[in-house]
This record gives C-alpha cells, sequence and structure tokens, in this order.
C-alpha cells in the first residue's frame, strides 16, 4: 500500500451534486459528496438500493445523461477538473485513464461482436493502428484476468461464455488503458460466491500490480471488509461516515452503519432476532427534512428533523454526518 | 441414463430409522430431469424408429433427505446446483421424473381427494422474486382472498375478509393497505404479502426460496425476523433456500449443501460451519465474505460449475476439487454416514480412508 499521507490523491471529489429531473422538480440523488483516492488504495463505497452510490460513480465517470444532471462540485482528477473538459476530452481520458466496471456485463458487451472484436475497437479508439499488435494485446490482456485458451476467447461471442468469464472479459477490456483510477460497481453482486472469490482475487492482483486508486460500489458489507482500506456509507444521496475499514466496521459512529452491521447475521446468535433497521429507505422525492435517517433512527431528536447535521471528523480520520453519534468506548 | 439407476440401486439407507419418527416431508431416490420438445428432424427419427440425440438435463440426481417436523431445513448451493427444482418438487409445483416424495407418509403422486387437499395446502411456498410473484393487476386483498375462495368454499366472504386483515396483521403490513396495488409496496412489503397468501391456507410446512435475496440488507433483517417469529408462533417447518450461508446458519437447524443436483453433505448447522467434511462445502464456507475479516487476499477456487447437461464423470466435484484423487474422476461416491445426524458424499471418508 502507498502511505497515503505523503502521496496526492488521484481523484479528489468535492460538493458533488447530481439531480435527476421529473415534472415535480429536480431531485438530489447524490448531494453534495466529498470524496478522495489516492494512487493504490481501495476505497468500498456502501449503500443500500436508492442510496445513490451507482449515481455517484456514474457522475465521476460524467456518464450522467439527461433527466439527471450534474448540478455542482468538482471532480478533479490527477488535479484537472474533469467537469470543465468537453466531451471529446473526456472521452480520450475514460476507458483509458478512467474506467468502470459495471454490474451486467451482459450489459456491457457488445452481443453481434467477438470479444476480440470489441476489444481492439477500444484500443483503435485510443490510438493503436496496429491490428495484429492490438490483438496480441487483447490475448495478453485476457490471459492477465484469468481466462484459459484466450487465443480462441477472442473469437467467441459473449453469450457463449458464462457470467464469470463475461465479467473477467468486461475487466480485460477496462485494464487495456492501464487506469489510475477504476470503479467497480457491484461487479461481482450477479455471480455465485466462488466466482466472486474468483473475480475479487483477479481485480486485487491486477490492482495492487497496477498501483491504480479503485473505488468498489458495493452493498454488501463482507466484500468491502476484506477488500477496502477505506470505506464510505451512503444514505438517502449523502456519505454518513467514512474512515479507515477498521474503524468504521468496528467502531460505527452513525447510526445507520450501526444499523446496517447488525443487519447481517454473521456474529448474532443462531435463530435470535437480528437487530433490524425498522423501516425502509426514502424515495428521492420524499426525502425528509433535517438528517434523511431521521424517520429510521432510534437516538432521532428534535433538532435531526428541523437541521441537517454538519460533518464531524475525530483523532482517527473519519468523518460522519450526525447530531447523536454511537458513543465508542474503546476508539480505535 | 445409468449412472442414475446405478446411484438408486446402492443408495444406502442415509436417514436411520429413529430420524424418521416424525418427518413431514421425506424424499426418495427423488430425481427431476428436463429435456427441450423433439425438432421436425428429430421427431421424424423417432417416427422412423430410431433415437434420436436430444440433450438431458438432469437438475436433481437421485436426492435423498427427509424433513423433520417443526425443524429449519436450510438447502443452499451456488446458481444451477437444482435447489429450487428440489423445492419446486417438494411443493408438488413440479413433478419429479424419478423417486418419490411422502408427505406425512403418503406418496403425494397417489394422493386424492382429502389427502391430497391436506399435502396442497399444508405445503406452500414463499418465492425469491416479490415483484414477479404477485399479480399487478389485484389488490392485495384480492391476492390473499384467492386460495381461501379456492380452498374454502365453506367460508362465507366476511370471514375471508377477516382472515385476509388478520394475515396482513400477521405479517406486519396495515389492515388499511389491502385495497392497495402490488406495485405501491417496497420490496420487503411485497415478500410479506407473499408470506401472507403461503400463509392463509394454514400451512404446516414453508417452503422459502431464497425469500430475501432480493431484499435490501436491512431490509433483509426486517424479513428473517417475521419468519423466525412466524416460526416460534405457528410451529412451522421451513425448507430454507439460499446462496447465502449467513442467512442459512441464522435460520436453520440443519443444513443440506447441494452441487450440480446431488446432495453432497447434510449435517446440523454448527457442525456443518465448525467443521465442514466435503471439500465443496469448505470451499464455500471459505469464500463467504464477512465483515469480521479484512484485507484478505482472496484465494479463488479453481474452474466453475460444469453444465448439468454434461457433468463429469465420478465425483461431480472432482474438477475443481483440491483434494481430488485419481478415484474420484472414476467412481461416483455415495452418501455415506459419518456421525449421526451427518452424512456426506466424498471418497475422503470411504471406511478405509477414515483416519482423519
Amino acid at each position: 500500500m502507498t502511505d497515503q499521507t505523503k502521496a496526492s490523491p488521484v481523484l479528489d471529489v468535492r460538493g458533488l451534486q447530481t439531480v435527476f429531473h421529473d415534472t415535480q422538480g429536480a431531485w438530489p440523488a447524490v448531494d453534495g459528496i466529498d470524496l478522495t483516492l489516492y494512487p493504490g488504495e481501495v476505497l468500498g463505497l456502501v449503500g443500500e438500493s436508492g442510496s445513490g452510490k451507482s449515481v455517484a460513480g456514474f457522475s465521476v465517470m460524467g456518464l450522467i445523461d439527461p433527466p439527471g444532471e450534474i448540478t455542482a462540485g468538482e471532480v478533479l482528477f490527477r488535479g484537472e477538473d474533469l467537469r470543465k473538459k468537453s466531451e471529446e476530452e473526456l472521452r480520450r481520458i475514460r476507458g483509458i485513464a478512467l474506467a468502470m466496471i459495471f454490474q451486467n456485463p451482459l450489459s456491457t458487451l457488445n452481443p453481434v461482436l467477438r470479444i476480440g472484436e470489441q476489444m481492439t475497437e477500444v484500443l483503435s479508439e485510443h490510438g493503436h493502428d496496429d491490428p495484429a499488435a492490438a490483438a496480441s494485446l487483447a490475448v495478453e490482456s485476457l490471459r492477465k484476468v484469468g481466462i484459459p485458451a484466450p487465443e480462441q476467447r477472442i473469437h467467441q461471442y459473449p453469450h457463449e461464455l458464462s457470467g464469470g468469464m463475461r465479467q473477467r472479459v468486461a475487466i480485460a477490456i477496462t485494464l487495456l488503458g492501464d487506469p489510475a483510477v477504476i470503479i467497480a460497481d457491484e461487479p461481482t453482486t450477479a455471480l455465485d460466491v466462488t466466482i466472486q472469490g474468483q473475480i475479487i482475487a483477479e481485480l486485487q492482483k491486477l490492482q495492487v500490480e497496477s498501483g491504480a486508486g479503485m473505488i468498489w460500489i458495493t452493498h454488501d458489507l463482507g466484500v468491502v471488509a476484506e477488500l477496502a482500506d477505506r470505506i464510505a456509507v451512503m444514505y438517502a444521496g449523502n456519505i454518513v461516515e467514512m474512515g479507515p475499514t477498521d474503524a468504521v466496521l468496528d467502531h460505527p459512529r452513525h447510526p445507520y452503519t450501526l444499523g446496517l452491521l447488525a443487519s447481517v447475521p454473521g456474529d448474532a446468535d443462531p435463530g435470535a432476532p437480528l437487530r433490524q433497521v425498522p423501516g425502509n429507505a426514502p424515495p428521492l422525492s420524499q426525502r425528509p427534512l433535517g438528517c434523511p435517517f431521521n424517520p429510521r433512527c432510534s437516538s432521532a431528536t428534535d433538532i435531526c428533523r428541523r437541521e441537517m447535521p454538519a460533518r464531524e471528523t475525530d483523532a482517527f480520520g473519519r468523518s460522519y454526518l450526525c447530531h447523536h453519534p454511537v458513543s465508542q468506548k474503546a476508539d480505535p | 441414463m445409468t449412472d442414475s439407476s446405478l446411484i438408486a440401486a446402492d443408495q444406502p439407507a442415509t436417514e436411520n430409522a429413529p430420524e424418521n419418527a416424525d418427518a413431514i416431508l421425506e424424499m426418495r431416490n427423488l430425481s427431476r430431469v428436463f429435456t427441450r420438445q423433439p425438432v421436425l428432424a428429430e421427431t421424424l427419427l423417432k417416427l422412423a424408429g430410431r433415437t434420436p440425440d436430444i440433450p438431458v438435463l438432469r437438475a436433481v440426481r437421485s436426492v435423498n433427505l427427509s424433513v423433520q417436523r417443526g425443524e429449519v431445513l436450510g438447502l443452499a448451493g451456488e446458481s444451477g446446483c437444482g435447489k429450487s427444482t428440489l423445492g419446486r418438487m417438494m411443493t408438488g409445483i413440479l413433478p419429479a421424473s424419478e423417486g418419490t416424495v411422502a408427505f406425512e407418509g403418503g406418496n403425494v403422486a397417489t394422493l386424492r381427494g382429502a389427502a391430497l387437499k391436506d399435502f396442497t395446502l399444508g405445503v406452500q411456498m414463499v418465492f425469491q422474486d416479490p415483484y414477479s410473484s404477485l399479480n399487478p393487476r389485484q389488490r392485495v386483498a384480492a391476492i390473499l382472498a384467492e386460495p381461501l375462495k379456492v380452498h374454502r368454499p365453506d367460508l362465507s366472504r366476511a370471514e375471508i375478509n377477516a382472515r385476509v386483515d388478520a394475515a396482513l396483521e400477521e405479517v406486519g403490513l396495515d389492515v388499511s393497505y389491502r385495497d392497495r396495488f402490488p406495485h405501491q409496496f417496497s420490496g420487503g412489503q411485497r415478500q410479506r404479502i407473499g408470506i401472507a397468501r403461503a400463509l392463509i391456507v394454514e400451512p404446516q410446512f414453508l417452503v422459502c426460496d431464497e425469500p430475501i435475496a432480493a431484499l435490501d440488507v436491512s431490509i433483509q433483517a426486517q424479513v428473517i425476523n417475521l419468519f423466525l417469529e412466524l416460526r416460534r408462533k405457528r410451529n412451522l417447518t421451513y425448507l430454507f433456500i439460499s446462496h447465502d450461508l449467513s442467512v442459512v446458519r441464522h435460520m436453520a437447524d440443519r443444513v443440506a449443501i447441494m452441487y450440480l443436483g446431488e446432495i453432497v453433505e447434510l449435517a446440523p448447522t454448527a457442525e456443518l460451519f465448525a467443521d465442514p467434511k466435503h471439500p465443496y462445502t469448505r470451499t464455500l464456507l471459505e469464500q463467504i465474505p464477512s465483515v469480521r475479516n479484512r484485507k484478505r487476499s482472496f484465494s479463488a477456487v479453481k474452474g466453475e460449475l460444469p453444465s448439468p447437461l454434461n457433468p463429469p464423470s465420478g465425483c461431480p466435484f472432482h474438477p475443481r476439487c483440491p483434494a481430488a484423487m485419481p478415484q474420484c474422476s472414476v467412481d461416483a461416491p455415495q452418501l455415506q454416514q459419518i456421525a449421526p445426524g451427518r452424512t456426506v458424499s466424498c471418497h475422503l471418508y470411504d471406511k478405509d480412508k477414515t483416519s482423519t
């Protein structure tokens, strides 16, 4: 791991806000988030469906289409604000220096192109003109992600591959450009645990070798616990808690983080009721006033229903958005 | 084809008699095959007296399993292992290709009249996807009343209404929701409606097919708690199908692990998790990500689930097994009892090698 205190962040997101428009107005799916990512680091971005974690990833990539709109904030990639770049300049950065891996590889791979064609297309887009050299780069990239017999695979279509193999191909395409930042949006959610283990192992190896920074977006706390250096927990468009993995998981300060951890059966006595977070996450258009978590929070008071809490940072590099943070007797 | 008859003939009696004393549902040599319709050329071949080579998918292969009254039996395995097919055969939604399912001692294929009704009402199912398993054009009250209208003609409209309201309350939904449509509910609430629909005919046995897989983490805990509470209140028996072993560990009294259509290990939950015997079970347990593990280097299991259209010879797990021996690619292991209540299907535990 790189020494994060010395290195400068490869990605620095400040006050990013992305709204979705409908006939009733504009609803913020991502409501002013700050994120930093250092080279060689894995940041786990955790949240439930509708929390805005995927929209955050897409916003960093500049992949928001109407009715969505990025309305505020800066996305500094190696110090340059991506929001100020033209679509043409963005295209050149995306896929080469800034790459994304999506949840469903079947919808990201072109069903009517052979694997090899899809890969060389990316390469020619980024200036590789020699087809033979591009083909051998493609084979090499497939080999790196653990695909057996890559020389034959490049002549196959996506439907001929299993789910795990398709995701490997998608990763191989991502790696053609040697990215400095990889945003992985639930890349293993659709896969079985043994295949998930394989894909995580491959990505982990590649990420360590290349020194890229990676944002791993997921709903699975177990996966980020095992992968991430730092964790950011999202709820209703906000990062409600962020910090080093051990601090966040062992001594959470935000009641939502605590509730999420208690919802996982892991340590509970078999057969005993789990501690549950009551209610549901609010839909985009019905976010409550004040702290967005207050209707589900057991320690909510009047101030939580009136005012959005300010971000607090503690001595352990952890920040949280809460008026009544969970008290911690033994801090990490 | 031939290997199934072999397995069937050599199958040892894996469940001993005392255990079966109070079995609510018992499966014997239960198999299910799927084939496709023959295409024209194949039909013509058939007419010409030849046997066309139509691929046969053996989804469930000679399963022997009994569910005890009042227990929660967990059934775990990866996608395509046949766990849902087995669950569907247990409810009678899907007929078996070979073998028998016995409900309270009676073979369900031969049940008629009142006994058949006892089975169809006594065994209910909760489905995985609360979006596709509820009719979008029916109001909640109509969805819940339908099983009663079909099976309980003796009930008056007022009695049916009262039962619908009671069912809603029991699963933690407000009675005022009875006139809403499924799309007006969240995923967790829909799954509650699915559970209420299963419970309204007062079953003894619920087959729950990945009932929380489609739900968010915080909602999963709510639904798990509901299942636990209902079990206690109604003395229900569950078959709890899940690929999520941490949920199975929390819910189940015994766990059966399936691989490629076969049960490879069956054990009391605590013993299975403390001391997994089958190499596949060990592999699965190692692969569950846990919030207790930090910054682990993932070590990958080799290979993928083989196609059930073309299963490997011998033990179905041998191509991926870290402990595979030459014998494993030749002989299919038999389920054998290795401790009271524990069975495993692996050559590592053959009688002459039980030194471990």
